[in-house]
């Protein structure tokens, strides 16, 4: 309990961040028209790829000799920029039909 | 000097990502959202690689070359239908890599050479507790959203079975497995250095978790589970930005799963189910209450010729695609026929359902790959209010969101949901395979309304011919 009350304030900064945060993601999604839920929410997929730089950052402290760790973040590394590449690419061709038919 | 401009960098890219789902909020800038999101990321990780003391930098550029180039080839070859899937499939990637991150780290705490958090490990401070908390909350998420996005994408691909798969004492099982997997997790902070052992049965119990989470779920609630497990991916970004103390992962991690969240409980709020029912699967359980309204099952069937003569000679044609429609990729051939009932003065407009296709918005996106116009393509309310002026629809590949029973019958398991009021208008044709149920397995009485006519055929094929037949009036 004492270690958790601790947490707390030592990290209180960080928590008023995180609780704004969520605000920001509510507002900042909440007007969106239907049409756009899919393209939306394929975009916002590829935004979770961003622990794409925790692979990196994992990989960067790993003994070289440490095989095993190694091809851990490798995979890593490799399925993260499936996730962000992709993602972002099958939003784009999404997003590129509805402005195609606006001409 | 390097490690301010890393931080101003990521703040950047903070920035990008919150613009960039901003625009990606409006038809007309949403394209240039989701790149300036793409440019947020691309900057973020460039400054990632200026990370004081990063070793094995050429292994993590290799990494990413491949990512790309498969996930490039990938999303470029996928068909649109198939497009939930393949958001599944990136999302159960992200996951894994969440998952296998936290693993590494484990991994470099007891067998690497990183003698700080060992010592830490033999006095646990608020730290030691804060990190541990966060990596376990990557590993069992991250691990729970790669396999139930692996599982959501195989029911809608058809490689697992789209049915509600149940099996006794399911709920008990699932919570159960869930209550275990939180006492392993609290077990592991007395197992004085923790037990690196614990830790590898939390992951297997978890991943099993997420297949045994989504299996009871039926196939027409896939868009809502791969829309939560979106926001769980999310979540993941955050708690490795925790691990890491790095504000980028962090922010957008939970960016990611407010927004993901949000969008999941709109979802549900467009079927008028709460998400509890859709988590527990009580979709197809409501079917066993057997409805007692009777529905008196003699349809009328259509000849491609007087289907032809019928909307040739309407004033007002509404279109009701549905996912029959998608997968047939009769999307071209719908926008044809529009074209040619047009060119004899007939008014064409589209009725979506919010739901219509596999996601929300789906069907709007493949009506758009055939060229049709974004003004024709009408929301459900206000569709709704046009049915009684329009002479014909014509239900092609839907089903459920034009059942009457949703409005009628308080015993229909889709009692309740909003549907495209198709029964107002003064003729229905529908364009169907066979008189068989739809995907929430129910029967749909607006087939057996007097001025209904049955089409029957792949949609594809019949609107073929059908376009032919009007072509020849």
């Amino acid at each position: 309990m004492e270690n958790l009350l601790a947490l707390i304030s030592e990290n209180l900064q960080l928590i008023y961040v995180l609780v704004l945060a969520v605000f920001v993601g509510v507002e900042v999604i909440s007007k969106v028209p239907q049409v756009l839920h899919t393209p939306l929410m394929s975009g916002s997929n590829a935004l979770s790829g961003v622990v794409i730089i925790g692979s990196i950052l994992v990989m960067g402290k790993t003994d070289a000799d440490n095989y095993l760790a190694l091809a851990l973040g490798f995979l890593a590394v490799v399925l993260a920029t499936l996730n962000v590449v992709g993602g972002f690419a099958v939003t784009d061709r999404m997003l590129d039909m509805f402005r195609k038919k606006k001409k | 000097m390097l490690s301010q401009l890393i931080d101003i960098s990521y703040l950047v890219a903070v920035v990008l990502f919150v613009l960039g789902i901003k625009y990606m909020g409006h038809p007309d800038s949403a394209r240039k959202g989701n790149l300036m999101a793409a440019g947020g990321m691309a900057l973020a990780v460039l400054a990632t690689f200026f990370t004081p003391g990063l070793n094995n930098i050429g292994l993590s550029i290799a990494g990413i070359a491949i990512g790309s180039v498969v996930g490039w080839l990938m999303s470029n070859r996928i068909k649109m239908t198939d497009m939930p899937q393949m958001v599944s499939f990136f999302n159960g990637m992200g996951g894994a890599a969440a998952a296998l991150i936290a693993i590494a780290e484990v991994y470099g705490i007891y067998h690497g050479s990183d003698i700080g958090m060992a010592t830490l490990m033999l006095n646990p401070n608020s730290t030691f507790y804060f990190y541990f908390a966060a990596l376990l909350v990557s590993l069992v998420v991250g691990g729970v959203s790669f396999t139930g996005s692996i599982i959501a994408m195989g029911k809608l691909q058809g490689f697992v079975s789209g049915k509600s798969v149940r099996w006794p004492m399911q709920k008990l099982t699932n919570n159960g497995l869930l209550v275990v997997i939180a006492a392993l997790s609290v077990l592991f902070f007395f197992l004085g250095e923790g037990n690196e052992m614990v830790i590898y049965i939390i992951l297997a119990l978890s991943l099993l978790f997420g297949v045994l989470f989504v299996m009871p779920i039926g196939g027409a609630d896939m868009p809502v589970v791969i829309s939560l497990l979106n926001s769980f991916t999310g979540l993941t970004a955050a708690t490795t930005g925790l691990l890491f103390d790095n504000k980028v992962m962090l922010m957008g991690g939970v960016l990611v799963g407010s927004a993901g969240f949000l969008l999941t409980v709109l979802m549900c709020k467009a079927m008028n189910r709460s998400l509890t029912a859709v988590l527990l699967g009580a979709f197809n359980s409501g079917t066993g209450a057997a409805s007692d309204r009777e529905i008196d099952t003699t349809y009328r069937e259509i000849n491609l010729s007087d289907a032809s003569i019928l909307l040739a000679y309407a004033r007002k044609v509404v279109i009701i695609p549905g996912y029959g429609l998608a997968v047939a990729q009769a999307q071209h051939v719908v926008h044809e026929l529009e074209k040619l009932l047009e060119a004899k003065g007939v008014e064409v407009k589209y009725g979506i359902h919010p739901v219509a296709g596999r996601m929300p918005g789906h069907m709007n996106v493949l009506l758009a790959e055939s060229d049709v116009s974004y003004d024709k393509l009408i929301e459900m309310e206000k569709i709704n209010d046009e049915f009684p002026q329009t002479d014909v629809v014509v239900v092609i590949g839907a089903n459920d969101v034009v059942n009457p029973a949703a409005e009628l019958d308080p015993a229909s398991p889709i009692y309740g949901m909003p549907i495209l009021q198709a029964d107002r208008a003064q003729n229905i044709i529908v364009i169907k395979r066979s008189m068989s149920a739809g995907y929430a397995g129910i029967e749909n009485e607006l087939f057996y309304n007097p001025k209904t006519r049955m089409l029957f055929g792949d949609a594809k094929s019949a609107l073929s011919s059908l376009v032919e037949a009007v072509k020849a009036l």
